[in-house]
């Protein structure tokens, strides 16, 4: 590596330093969008005792239902995880942590979390369980929940889809999702993609993330397993 | 008789008007895109980051990158953006999203709404739900009005956990179309062929209800 080049060229570089009890913050929604290469990595390096924020919780035998049956998982932070048989027997039997965050304060605790602020206020949740033991205050007369930004990720896993060297990222489609807030807020944000071209080559104008943010950057070859294939009849 | 799901979804889609911005959740909700009244012109947003979301592709347009907040790959319309999870709760939280549809096991008199947990069975989650119910001035809960049994599911208090409080203001039922005002439901009209009686007899709520309840009408 050198000057502002991010490129790595193997998963072992990509993942170097990731140790037991880390906590990541993975992208993607449902199997849409999801570092799919750097949770194998993870999976392969048997690390356990995580915590992971991420949307959703992938699928038996996908996405980060693979880390789930390594049970390199302490505690998942997520909005959804109806679609993973295995995570609900983990929950049950107590083996898995369970931190149900509605989906909106989830993206907001991330994106707080890499803009520096340590919380915010929002509306969602107020009068429910979510916002049991925590802080509300009055603005205009009606009452905000306190939501605390989460702390930086030890390692912010991301898929984007083109990066150039210096790591300014492209999505595309719904792919981007949690992924663009995911990775202002990693410690070591590394981020797969489906290619790299030379610096200078993206146009300014469309980089959705600015490559200040990623710290390590790995081309990939994706699967994209699709979880609901839906079509017209 | 009681409205079908899709009755359900044909009664909500009259709510529609020209240039909304329209979030619809899962289940019934989904049908009312099929009944967009002639001649307007209504956007959907997906809470995964998707304005302009369109019908469900041809097999050869199927693509993994596109898919709805149900996980079930789409397509988009003319003019349609995509953007971030947190872009997308800044329209949802901030109320730029003109109306919301969603589906609840039980709401009562005091606005609030449950819909995301049954005790004793596995939590899924919450997903969007309760930022939606947040974020909406305009809410429309579609929903049963009553259990099979007879349970009234329109209350003077919720028994589930709640998604939102102080959210709720009309409620169409496979029974009726109701309006929350002053803490009361109002009964507005009535599925065809259902009467007044049996509409108070499943709502355990209090019910105002005026001398005249128009039935509701359906072109096939």
């Amino acid at each position: 590596m050198s000057g502002f080049n991010k490129v790595v060229k193997t998963y072992d570089e990509a993942l170097a330093g990731l140790r037991d009890n880390m906590f990541l913050m993975v992208g993607g929604f449902g199997l849409c969008g999801i570092p799919e290469n750097l949770i194998k990595k993870v999976h392969d390096l048997s690390v356990k005792g995580l915590t992971i924020a991420s949307n959703n919780a992938g699928v038996d035998g996908f996405g980060l239902g693979i880390l789930l049956e390594k049970k390199q998982v302490k505690k998942m932070i997520s909005s959804y995880v109806g679609e993973n048989a295995l995570f609900e027997k983990q929950v049950l039997s107590g083996e898995l942590e369970l931190e149900l965050t509605p989906q909106g304060t989830l993206a907001e605790k991330i994106r707080a979390a890499g803009a520096g602020i340590p919380g915010f206020f929002t509306a969602t949740g107020y009068g429910t369980m979510v916002a049991d033991g925590k802080d509300i205050k009055m603005f205009n007369g009606r009452p905000y929940v306190l939501e605390p930004a989460f702390p930086k990720a030890d390692f912010a896993l991301v898929k984007a889809w083109k990066a150039d060297t210096f790591g300014n990222l492209i999505f595309r489609k719904t792919a981007a999702n949690f992924n663009p807030m995911i990775a202002t807020a990693g410690k070591i944000t590394v981020v797969e993609v489906e290619e790299i071209v030379e610096a200078g080559e993206l146009d300014p104008n469309f980089i959705h993330v600015p490559g200040i943010f990623v710290d390590r950057l790995i081309k990939g070859t994706f699967e994209k397993r699709i979880e609901q294939r839906t079509v017209k009849k | 008789m009681a409205l079908s799901r899709e009755q359900i979804a044909q009664r909500i889609a009259k709510e529609l008007r020209d240039g909304y911005y329209v979030n619809l959740g899962i289940g019934i909700p989904t049908l009312v895109a099929n009944y967009i009244p002639q001649g307007m012109e209504v956007m959907f947003q997906s809470e995964n980051g998707i304005l302009g979301m369109g019908e469900f592709p041809t097999e050869d347009k199927v693509d993994p990158d596109l898919i709805n907040a149900g996980k079930q790959t789409v397509t988009v319309v003319k003019g349609a953006a995509f953007f971030s999870s947190a872009d997308s709760f800044a329209m949802i939280r901030g109320g730029h999203v003109d109306l919301t549809v969603l589906g609840a096991f039980e709401v009562d008199q005091t606005g609030a709404l449950a819909s995301w947990m049954i005790p004793g069975k596995l939590v899924k989650g919450m997903g969007g739900a309760m930022d939606l119910v947040a974020g909406a001035d305009n809410i429309i809960v579609a929903m049963s009005h009553a259990s099979k049994d007879g349970a009234s599911k329109i209350l003077k208090k919720c028994s589930l956990p709640l998604t939102g409080v102080d959210c709720v203001k009309l409620v169409v039922t496979d029974l009726a179309v109701l309006r929350l005002e002053g803490g009361k439901f109002h009964l507005l009209e009535r599925a065809p062929g259902v009467s007044v009686e049996e509409i108070r007899r499943l709502t355990e709520a209090d019910l105002v209800v005026p001398a005249h309840v128009p039935e509701m009408t359906f072109h096939s």
